[in-house]
């Protein structure tokens, strides 16, 4: 089956998933952001590659950070931004998904950053765009979520330099997450050789294993040793869709505390891709401890959001 | 008109005949096999010269969107689309809108059927008011306006009491009782089967023991009430296994299949292709081959094409949103040939599941070829292969998960009560 995300040369096109994702395009995106950044990993430089061109954020299901992330990620590299929350609000007034795509694409856009709440939409989007048109998918339902996981291997690799010697755990709801699927997509594909889910049985998806992780039930067994935390956000409704019983009990069981992280290797990384819930997934004393890089992995955000920008329009300009 | 099928391959399961023999019509009924009557004159000659000939298909689910849902496909065009696909029977689900549920709706459809003359249609009553799952149609009413089973389509029946008392209402009257396994709460909100490709593309998942929840509390009920029970459209391995257990136990339950579930995986998903949204989900790999082996060894009566034309606004959403449904009146043949050659199976005993089975589901005489049957009869050229290509589908619904596969097998002529109905 072709690549959705590939044009015919073997090059991105759009940017839909890490699934499937060439494992040099990926180191290329991650190169090409260490260039965006200090030796700090701190100052971002505002440059010319998307001078003239126009980027959309086309935001079907609100979300302020990541929608400003990609903001500042396209404005720093000089393109004209537009930002569209169109919530639920148009598909209300009757217009169809696909209706609102064409009107946005004769509006002359050079990309769509695109978060929708079905999985599948970006996929959609991307099928339905003019052909010189980028596609990013800024998260899809349950589905994807490429450019967090991006910039968490980013941020691993900024800390461990190497991916082939890890041990990764990501931790929490993965059934709804489309963070946790794209990471794992991410690290089997730069060759990290264990990745581990820890969760109840109730958010982990049927044959899970099948995606390449080893499945644990227990945090103390599922963080022994590993030089990687990766915690995913609990949303507050799966409190009443009868998969767990409260908050409490799975900050109990689940959370991320010191005497839990103590298990990890001594140099263990933690990491989050926000919104934080303190005191439910995760401790405040880990989030703001010596281990954590959860603010880092903002910072890197910008930068990859710019590499993937740059490297879908700004090239072939 | 008298009609004289020559030089054809005939192949009618019901009298185990699969021969070089011709086929003799006269005043709409089967005169003949083999040798023409006595002072028998040809009005109109078909050359079956390498066709196969056999009884006209028998559709055990095809929705054909009347009344109320006109806008995805009509009596007209989807009875175009029948015959086109050498079906002469078939029997339509009461998910319309209204639903089957009054007798004068029944009878109009059915008068609109008959006003078309294209293919008989032998609706399916709902079992519930408006499906609702709550109270009993008036199914003696239903049955005298020519309903042949009573069914809820694919709406929930939560309430097992209301359930054993639509079977044991059924029973009373000799009535059938079609119905679809799910346990709705299991199946709330999911769109694909809960397995491999689920877990990847982050779908709303439908795992499989809602099929056999479901399932063992309809053959625990078919036990109790004595009602006439077939099981739609199972699509699981496990659900498979329980029907075969069942009818080996001496339970008369029949069963059938669509012939998307026969083909396809869940991996047939792919990226997201709206097409193999379909109810209920394509499962995994293991459960098709149990399908197909099911189908096989008569544990499945039944392949249906489970024809659901939808329009394509409806179609054009991402998956979850995208209407569910595939047309496939076109493909049954082809399709039900293809799964034959794949497993090897003889055509007189593959062609069964698309003639004499289903109708015997349905309790109507057709779909054989015996002396002074109906004459309905689709003749196929079964070395005619051709790439399906949705735009040239009669069926108004033109969505379909074999969109550019190679098919073999195609309709040259059906005929009607007599009368040739499509010719190609």
């Amino acid at each position: 089956m072709k690549n959705p995300q590939l044009n015919k040369n073997g090059e991105l096109q759009h940017l839909l998933t890490t699934e499937g994702l060439p494992v040099k395009i990926v180191r290329d995106i991650l190169d090409r952001a260490a260039t965006f950044l200090d030796a700090d990993g701190r100052e971002i430089k505002k440059v010319p590659l998307l001078h003239g061109k126009s980027v959309f954020n086309v935001f079907f299901e609100n979300s302020t950070r990541t929608r400003t992330t990609f903001e500042i990620a396209a404005k720093r590299l000089s393109a004209d931004v537009v930002n569209l929350n169109i919530g639920s609000s148009s598909t209300s007034k009757g217009e169809t998904l696909l209706d609102t795509v064409g009107n946005l694409c004769a509006m002359h856009a050079d990309m769509f950053v695109v978060r929708h709440a079905q999985s599948g939409a970006a996929h959609f989007i991307a099928r339905h765009v003019a052909p010189d048109v980028h596609v990013i998918n800024a998260g899809d339902g349950r589905h994807a979520h490429p450019t967090q996981a991006l910039l968490d291997m980013y941020t691993i690799r900024h800390y461990k330099k190497e991916f082939h010697n890890l041990r990764v755990a990501i931790v929490g709801d993965v059934l709804h997450s489309r963070v946790a699927r794209s990471q794992i997509h991410a690290l089997t594909t730069l060759g990290v050789p264990e990745v581990r889910v820890i969760a109840p049985k109730t958010l982990l998806p049927a044959m899970v294993e099948n995606l390449g992780v080893q499945v644990y039930h227990d945090m103390a067994q599922g963080l022994k040793d590993v030089d990687v935390v990766m915690m995913l956000r609990l949303q507050n409704e799966r409190m009443t869709g009868a998969l767990l019983p409260s908050a409490q009990e799975y900050f109990k069981y689940y959370g991320l505390t010191q005497e839990r992280l103590a298990l990890a290797k001594q140099d263990a990384i933690v990491m989050h891709p926000g919104p934080m819930n303190r005191g439910v997934e995760i401790d405040s004393s880990v989030a703001d401890g010596a281990h954590s890089v959860i603010l880092p992995q903002v910072t890197f955000g910008i930068a990859v959001r710019m590499a993937v920008m740059s490297m879908l329009a700004g090239a072939k300009a | 008109m008298n009609i004289h099928i020559k030089n054809g391959r005939l192949i009618d399961p019901k009298n185990n005949i699969d021969a070089q023999q011709d086929v003799f019509i006269a005043e709409r009924r089967i005169a003949a096999i083999g040798k023409a009557p006595q002072g028998f004159v040809a009005e109109q000659v078909i050359d079956a010269g390498g066709l196969v000939v056999m009884p006209g298909l028998v559709d055990v689910a095809a929705r054909l969107r009347e009344p109320g849902y006109e806008y995805k496909a009509t009596l007209e065009s989807e009875m175009t689309a029948a015959v086109a696909g050498g079906v002469t029977s078939l029997s339509c689900p009461p998910d319309t809108d209204p639903p089957l549920d009054e007798p004068g709706l029944v009878e109009m459809l059915k008068h609109r059927a008959r006003s078309l003359n294209q293919c008989r249609v032998f609706p399916a009553g709902a079992l519930t008011y408006g499906l609702k799952g709550a109270e009993l149609t008036e199914m003696i009413e239903l049955a005298e306006a020519g309903c042949k089973a009573f069914s809820q389509a694919d709406a929930p029946l939560t309430d097992t009491r209301v359930l054993m008392r639509a079977m044991q209402y059924a029973a009373t009257f000799g009535y059938r009782v079609w119905l679809r396994p799910q346990d709705s709460f299991l199946a709330r909100d999911g769109v694909a089967h809960d397995g491999e490709v689920a877990a990847r593309l982050g779908l709303p998942a439908i795992p499989v023991v809602a099929e056999t929840i479901a399932l063992a509390t309809m053959l625990q009920l078919a036990r109790e009430t004595g009602a006439i029970l077939h099981i739609c459209r199972i699509s699981s391995a496990a659900g498979v296994e329980m029907v075969r257990a069942a009818k080996q136990q001496g339970l008369a339950v029949t069963c059938d299949v669509s012939m998307n579930h026969v083909h396809l995986t869940e991996t047939d998903i792919g990226y997201f292709d709206a097409n193999c949204h379909l109810v209920p989900p394509l499962r995994s790999q293991r459960d098709r081959e149990a399908l197909r082996a099911g189908l096989l060894d008569g544990t499945i009566d039944a392949v249906c094409s489970d024809h659901s034309p939808v329009d394509d606004d409806a179609k054009q959403l991402p998956f979850a949103e995208a209407e569910a449904g595939a047309t496939g009146l076109e493909l049954l043949l082809p399709l039900v040939l293809k799964w034959a050659e794949q497993e090897k199976a003889p055509l007189l005993d593959a062609l069964s599941r698309v003639t004499i089975n289903p109708a015997q589901l349905l309790g109507q005489k057709v779909g054989h070829l015996s002396v002074g049957a109906h004459a309905d009869i689709c003749i196929f050229d079964p070395k005619a292969s051709w790439k399906v290509e949705p735009a040239a589908l009669k069926s108004q619904g033109k969505n379909t998960p074999f969109n550019g596969y190679e098919m073999q097998g195609r309709v040259r002529y059906t005929l009607l009560d007599g009368q040739v109905v499509y010719q190609r």
